[in-house]
């Protein structure tokens, strides 16, 4: 019965709702984003982040004799170590949900990401799921890195040279 | 049957002559776990794979809502199933378990009324005696497939909503007690442009305004009606613009107790990590299989009208760019007397 169903009643508001006006009736109903407040935590805890990594580094240069460029290494396999127990626990998405930025850009986050894919992949297996998916996030961090690389190198080969960035 | 517009007015009335719900632990810790058929303590499901843990829900619902019915397997004649899996894995791998005949259907989180609406019809036209309807969803199955590995580390907005891990089944037959499917209302698809993966309320308000508005038009009720009216997940946002665009249209929810299945199943201030509510197709599925059921043998609702609400999307028709394609299913349910 097309013809009764379109004959009944008037023209309602829902069938000529633009996209643009259901847009601005949906935005009344959604929670503001507290975008001030996730900045602030991201700053505190990527902050936090980078000082533990700072004073591992101190650690290993007065324990271990390690100079500055020595340490830089086994700190960073150490941060990455604490975000694997700490993503394998359980325990990093749940601090990530607080921290946003502060916990996904350091190396830590980095991490997370793979560490996070190889243990939801287990189940297919080492080579089509753990091999495969490792770096279903974390590749196009590598990608875009190695693309930005290179143009910081060719600018570097440019004007570098010239002795604009080491005048 | 009588169709009118999208909707089809059961005469036979089939009945719910059992239903069960099996959920995980976040449920069993929200305000309607007194109600569930089978609470896990662990959100494995005591499986080794999260796909493995969402298929066991389901067999474990629709074996409970089979004894609960007082009917053996055998007796089943078809069962209508569904979940939000690719090719519907969960419940094709429960189906084998069963081994009745199967018809596997999808409307993401629709799928809960989608089934019950076909099983339904399958009983009202005499296809069939006894049909099981039952659909399942997990957290991390969800999670895995349409966004991150579950221990990813990503921040989730306060429009994000939280995949329900449980499954709910009901099997219906032509007489006998308990609550009567009465009608249903097909939805059509609607699209309003939210592309946002984490604002499914948003992107299925109209769906859920819409089959809701077709029902009362084709049926000539009024909200007032039913003492409950029930949305699938629709949660903390999607509802309030529900309302909206029903007030819109001259309909009147303040009539009757307007609801969603994701704001009852978790306890939102204490449950912070489930941000907007639940989502997914057990959702709904667990709300009206445990909770709504015993609320009508109980007698303490006479006419429900359940709304299920789903997002078809797909992560790669999201990842090109395209917007929320939504639908939603309505199931009368009413007590006799």
């Amino acid at each position: 019965m097309p013809a009764n169903t379109k004959s009944r009643g008037v023209q309602s508001r829902l069938d000529s709702l633009t996209h643009e006006e259901y847009k601005s009736i949906a935005q009344k109903h959604e929670p503001s984003r507290t975008t001030f407040k996730n900045c602030v935590l991201a700053f505190l805890v990527g902050g936090l982040i980078c000082e533990i990594g700072q004073l591992i580094q101190a650690a290993l240069m007065s324990w271990f004799d390690m100079t500055e460029k020595q340490a830089a290494s086994p700190t960073v396999a150490l941060l990455i170590i604490i975000s694997i127990i700490l993503t394998s626990m359980g325990l990093y998405d749940k601090i990530a949900q607080y921290a946003g930025a502060g916990t996904a850009v350091p190396v830590t986050g980095f991490a997370n990401s793979m560490c996070s894919a190889a243990l939801e992949h287990k189940a297919e297996g080492f080579v089509l799921g753990v091999g495969a998916n490792m770096f279903k996030l974390a590749g196009s961090v590598i990608v875009f890195g190695v693309v930005a690389a290179f143009f910081v190198g060719l600018i570097y080969a440019i004007f570098g040279l010239q002795g604009v960035l080491h005048p | 049957m009588k169709r009118k517009g999208q909707t089809w007015e059961f005469t036979s009335r089939p009945v719910i002559l059992g239903s069960a719900a099996v959920v995980g632990p976040d449920e069993g810790k929200g305000p309607l776990s007194p109600d569930f058929d089978y609470i896990y303590d662990n959100l494995e499901i005591n499986e080794k794979t999260w796909e493995k843990a969402e298929r066991r829900l389901l067999e474990q619902a629709s074996q409970l809502a089979i004894i609960k019915s007082e009917l053996t397997k055998e007796q089943l004649q078809f069962f209508v199933g569904g979940d939000l899996m690719n090719q519907i894995i969960s419940s094709t791998f429960a189906a084998r378990k069963l081994g009745v005949p199967y018809l596997g259907v999808f409307g993401a989180c629709s799928t809960s009324m989608e089934s019950l609406a076909l099983a339904a019809l399958l009983v009202d036209t005499g296809a069939a005696d006894y049909v099981m309807a039952g659909t399942v969803s997990h957290n991390c199955t969800a999670e895995k497939q349409f966004r991150y590995p579950t221990e990813y580390g990503s921040q989730k907005p306060p429009t994000a909503q939280y995949t329900v891990t449980g499954a709910g089944c009901g099997v219906l037959g032509r007489s006998g007690t308990g609550p009567r499917v009465t009608r249903a209302t097909i939805g059509k698809i609607m699209d309003l442009g939210i592309k946002d993966p984490f604002n499914m309320g948003g992107a299925m308000a109209p769906a859920a305004a819409d089959t809701l508005r077709s029902h009362f038009r084709d049926t000539g009720l009024t909200p007032g009606y039913y003492d409950l009216i029930v949305t699938g997940d629709l949660a903390s946002v999607g509802l309030p613009i529900t309302k909206e665009l029903l007030h819109n249209e001259g309909l009147n929810m303040e009539e009757t107790v307007f609801d969603d299945c994701g704001l009852l199943i978790y306890d939102r201030e204490k449950q912070k990590y489930v941000n907007a509510g639940g989502s997914g197709c057990g959702c709904s599925a667990a709300v009206t299989y445990s909770h709504i059921m015993k609320r009508m043998i109980k007698g303490e609702l006479k006419k429900v009208l359940v709304v299920a609400t789903g997002a078809l999307l797909s992560p790669l028709s999201y990842q090109q760019g395209e917007s929320i394609p939504c639908i939603a299913h309505a199931v009368a349910l009413e007590m006799e007397g």
